[in-house]
């Protein structure tokens, strides 16, 4: 009987046992009897032939003792197959029906969990669970509601039908009322409905039940509501409120829990239940005090700020890790609200550092305090002063590299730089090869920034060529070489910067160079760029250095490739498009070319090359009763722009997308880039059979007007992220600078401003300047970027807010003239 | 911890187990495939029973999973769930499940007489939950239905039926002597 323990039996051996076991039905005892039932069903997954006690369990099944009968039926089902099951159908119909409710239960359960094998036997026994929900036991109930919500799952009018009816008639089970919730809210969540549907409002009357398990359900299933406004929240607040003061710890756990999760969202909602949070901070349960506390960190004042987190750390050292992660997050919301407060705030996050804890807790300080730094100037000295603490005695590889990175990158620029090297030195000559070859790129930043630092740097990185690992070494010598230079514009491209291409990419290209070998030296430019990813600011935070295969540092993306390189992979495999060159760039959105709900939908993304651009056109035929085949996207020919080819998608079956391409070949001209073509959708089409698919053998042509699309400038620009903006702008140089001023009319604030030339340029804000600073009437936007063919650009535009519209002044420095000349007017 | 709508299921119990005094297993069953190999099963046992022995604080949030528990003499009782999971229903399982327990073991619940009654404490750990569907949480249903030994129950805590049935037997076989 005790499979429960450590050994796992072997299916032979299981076999015997088996056997010897089913002798036991002859047993009367009826415990043993029953233990035999346990036994069956634990050991139907490691025996073989279990089929053959079927029979006798039927016999049970349909035997006339109850006590029997529930088992009985439970352990049938799990050993019995697809097959079998038709055998035992009527058996389990009238079982369900059984008007002794441990027998209905059993079979609801049983065929609860047959139903995720055989969805069409269960599909049968809609009636007799219909039958059973209106049982006057509770668990048949909640049972046989849980059966038809299974069997209706799909059909979302059933669904709908099944909560309407059964909230009318009052339920008994209070687990079926939540059952019942559960399905109403997952409704509401599927189909967006707003507070006057009838599924909330049977979710609100949930409140006023007298089962607390079921006011607790509809208060969580409120609370979750996406759209939900603070007003709606009151009623659920309330209730919650009044569970706080609950005699039971499980009651005040889920409370505050839940509270929690509204303070994320609605912390004005909270401020009611200020007083019973307050008393729930002394609670002996640690995880309701944390949970308390930081819901009042969240909703709590500036001025109570102090307090509480006195409070914390006095039990900081009780709790577990993942409540420490909560506190810590809570803390970094709370020092963004209130930036003054960070003085406290940071020593409380340092003094946490210190403590122990495992590498997920350390992970989630170090993101706290990196964001703090970023967010608040004033905040970064002693930040990263906590942090070189930090790496002092860092046992995690990850971080200190995160960390040296960070010091790079912001420690030259704060006042007194040289203290930070001997940090950054004391990793050279402590840590592993990971953390010394970080530690070297970020002194080698120090030498490149700051002029009177530089002798100093170079010393000690010479003595880092001795190094006993490859990379380390190789890193040492190129920075040498780099910062003996000299020059501006060295520091800048090979330091400061690091190299912006697709690890993946580069992979790619790289591997064809070896396979292809030519005179010709390999060409950075024929690599993609890296796509910067949308959350640009975990990006950088997440920068840790690689060794790399390259002599240069890059910062990594995203292991994962990303979405162009996925495009990318796509349209290589298309014969039509192979000398076409490498991608350029994927637009980051599909434009919608049709409304959402018409017969076709129709999206398109623009893939740009250097010479040409391709369109992608996604199609979904969203009748059923056609085929479209030999699909194309016809395209009208414009001034300079030249449509050279179609690839046409085969076949275009009901609600399953398929892809067609259009070549176009940019103009000659270089200044010439922005156009607009109208274009139609033209297919052949073939009526079918809506239920088979198979479709008539005639058809005929037809076609569908599509909205114009258009090619902006943003299109040929890649989003490339420099770190340090201002060292570029010098080593481009004021070769190809332009300049001149706008009067942005429209604009009514700084922020919409800098939002829409942002996206006129398909740019990458720098140095944070896309957010601009409350209160402020005038702001600088850096922006960077490569533009079609490889040619770098950078954009500076300062913005002045001048009576009721915004004037800019645009600066553009590129490599290229004719580039500077396109970013210029594309703002006009 | 972030929050999203459940997908309604009747699979609301991942795992109930009774450990002893020293963290160590007297018997556990797992209803789905978090922890797949006994190994597993076991270090997360350890590492809950550190985080819970002391404090008796009957609930905590561990590893991502909601766990409700509840001590008696030198047994500790654990209901699993999902960190979504309603904590009252997972709570009126254990309370269920240690009901049941102790009217099976009257009132005495402690090791020895755990293990003296193991059979039925398996039958009532298999009553109360059916690959993680909870079954009934209703102490005196459970026993009813597991119902061994009736004669061994005290009188007070039987139905007036079930006094009359064993009266009526006794009778019969004194007759038959």
């Amino acid at each position: 009987m005790i499979n429960q323990g450590d050994q796992t039996i072997g299916s032979t051996e299981a076999t015997e046992a088996f056997f010897a076991m089913t002798k036991l039905f002859q047993s009367k005892d009826a415990t043993l009897r029953r233990l035999m039932y346990m036994g069956i069903k634990d050991m139907s997954k490691i025996a073989n032939d279990v089929i053959i006690v079927t029979s006798s369990l039927m016999k049970d099944m349909t035997g006339k003792d109850d006590q029997f009968r529930g088992p009985a039926i439970r352990a049938l089902c799990s050993i019995t197959d697809t097959t079998m099951l038709q055998s035992i159908e009527r058996y389990m119909k009238q079982a369900i029906v059984d008007k002794c409710h441990a027998v209905a239960s059993a079979a609801l359960v049983s065929s609860l969990h047959l139903s995720k094998g055989s969805q069409d036997v269960t599909k049968r026994w809609v009636n007799e669970a219909q039958e059973a929900v209106s049982s006057d036991n509770i668990m048949v109930q909640y049972h046989a509601l849980g059966l038809l919500y299974h069997i209706k799952k799909h059909d979302k009018l059933a669904v709908t039908k099944l909560v309407s009816k059964f909230s009318k008639h009052s339920l008994k089970s209070p687990y079926a009322y939540c059952l019942l919730i559960r399905i109403a809210s997952k409704l509401i969540a599927d189909e967006d409905a707003g507070s006057d549907s009838p599924m909330y409002e049977f979710i609100e009357n949930c409140l006023r039940h007298k089962n607390e398990i079921v006011i607790y359900e509809a208060a969580h299933a409120m609370v979750n509501m996406k759209g939900i406004t603070t007003k709606e929240l009151a009623p659920a607040v309330s209730v919650l409120q009044l569970f706080c003061s609950s005699p039971k710890p499980t009651l005040r756990f889920a409370a505050v829990r839940t509270l929690n999760r509204v303070a994320m969202k609605h912390p004005a909602a909270v401020t009611t239940c200020n007083l019973d949070l307050e008393n729930l901070i002394t609670d002996t349960n640690r995880s309701i005090a944390t949970l308390a506390i930081t819901t009042l960190l969240k909703t709590g004042s500036e001025s109570s700020v102090d307090r509480l987190m006195k409070q914390i750390s006095t039990f900081m050292s009780e709790i577990s890790d993942e409540f420490k992660i909560v506190v810590v997050q809570a803390i970094q919301s709370l020092c963004l609200k209130y930036p003054r407060k960070h003085n406290v705030m940071m020593n409380f996050l340092s003094s946490m550092l210190r403590d122990e804890g495992g590498f997920e807790y350390k992970k989630a300080i170090v993101d706290s305090i990196i964001i703090i730094i970023e967010d608040n100037s004033e905040a970064k000295e002693a930040g990263l002063a906590h942090l070189c603490e930090f790496i002092e005695d860092c046992e995690h590889t990850v971080l200190a590299t995160r960390i040296l990175h960070l010091l790079g990158r912001e420690g030259p620029r704060t006042p007194t730089p040289s203290k930070y090297i001997r940090f950054i030195y004391n990793r050279v000559i402590l840590e592993n090869a990971a953390v010394r070859a970080a530690a070297v790129t970020a002194m080698a930043k120090f030498g490149a920034h700051c002029e009177e630092l530089l002798e100093s740097c170079i010393v000690l990185l010479e003595r880092c060529e001795l190094d006993s690992d490859d990379e380390v070494r190789d890193r040492a010598t190129f920075y040498v070489h780099v910062l003996r230079e000299r020059q501006k514009a060295l520091n800048s491209a090979y330091i400061l910067n690091g190299l912006q291409v697709s690890v993946v990419g580069l992979e790619r290209a790289l591997h064809q160079y070896t396979l292809e070998p030519s005179d010709k030296p390999f060409d950075m430019k024929s690599v993609p760029l890296a796509t910067q990813p949308l959350t640009e600011q975990r990006s950088t935070a997440g920068g840790a250095k690689e060794p790399g295969d390259t002599v240069t540092s890059k910062p990594t993306e995203k292991v994962a490739s990303s979405r162009q390189d996925v495009y990318a992979e796509q349209l290589a495999g298309i014969p039509e498009f192979a000398n076409l060159g490498p991608l350029f760039k994927s637009s980051s959105l599909p434009v919608e070319l049709t409304e959402s709900e018409t017969e076709y939908v129709v999206r398109c993304i623009k893939h740009t090359y250097s010479r040409y651009m391709v369109f992608q056109f996604d199609c979904t035929n969203t009748l059923n009763d056609q085929v479209l085949e030999k699909v194309t996207v016809h395209m009208e020919n414009t001034d300079d722009f030249q449509v050279l080819k179609c690839v046409p998608c085969p076949k275009l079956p009901y609600d399953s997308p398929g892809t067609t391409y259009t070549l176009v070949r940019l103009p000659e001209e270089a200044t010439a880039v922005t156009g607009t073509f109208s274009c139609t959708l033209k297919f052949i089409v073939k009526d079918c059979d809506p239920n088979t698919g198979e479709a008539d053998d005639e058809g005929y042509d037809d076609e569908y007007v599509l909205e114009d699309v258009e090619v902006s400038v943003a299109d040929h620009v890649q989003k490339v992220m420099k770190p340090n903006f201002g060292a570029s702008w010098d080593e481009v140089g004021p070769d190809n600078e332009m300049e001149d001023t706008f009067a942005l009319s429209t604009m009514k604030t700084l922020d919409d401003a800098v939002k829409n030339i942002i996206q006129y340029l398909g740019m990458q804000p720098c140095e944070r300047s896309d957010k601009v600073p409350e209160g402020k009437s005038a702001h600088t936007l850096y922006l960077a970027g490569v533009y079609r063919g490889g040619h770098d650009a950078l954009v500076q535009a300062k913005l002045a807010m001048a009576d009721g519209g915004v004037t800019m002044q645009l600066t553009v420095r590129s490599t290229d003239p004719n580039v500077s000349e396109v970013l210029v007017s594309a703002i006009g | 911890m972030d929050s999203q709508i459940l997908e309604p299921s009747l699979y609301s119990v991942k795992a109930i187990m009774i450990l002893d005094n020293d963290g160590n297993r007297l018997m556990a069953k797992y209803f789905d495939d978090q922890f797949p190999s006994a190994k597993e099963q076991k270090t997360f046992e350890k590492n809950l029973f550190n985080k819970t022995h002391r404090a008796n604080a009957e609930i905590i949030m561990f590893e991502g999973l909601t766990c409700v528990y509840r001590s008696n003499v030198d047994l500790f009782f654990y209901v699993v769930g999902s960190s979504n999971e309603n904590e009252l229903i997972l709570s009126s399982v254990l309370n269920g499940f240690y009901e049941a327990i102790s009217q099976i073991l009257r009132r005495n619940v402690e090791k020895r007489s755990l293990l003296e009654n193991l059979d039925a404490v398996f039958l009532a750990m298999d009553e109360i939950c059916d690959g993680g569907i909870i079954l009934d949480c209703d102490s005196s249903s459970i026993v009813s239905k597991v119902a061994i030994r009736t004669d061994d129950i005290p009188i007070g805590e039987q139905t007036v039926s079930q006094v009359i049935q064993t009266a009526k037997e006794q009778i019969k076989w004194s007759l038959l002597k």
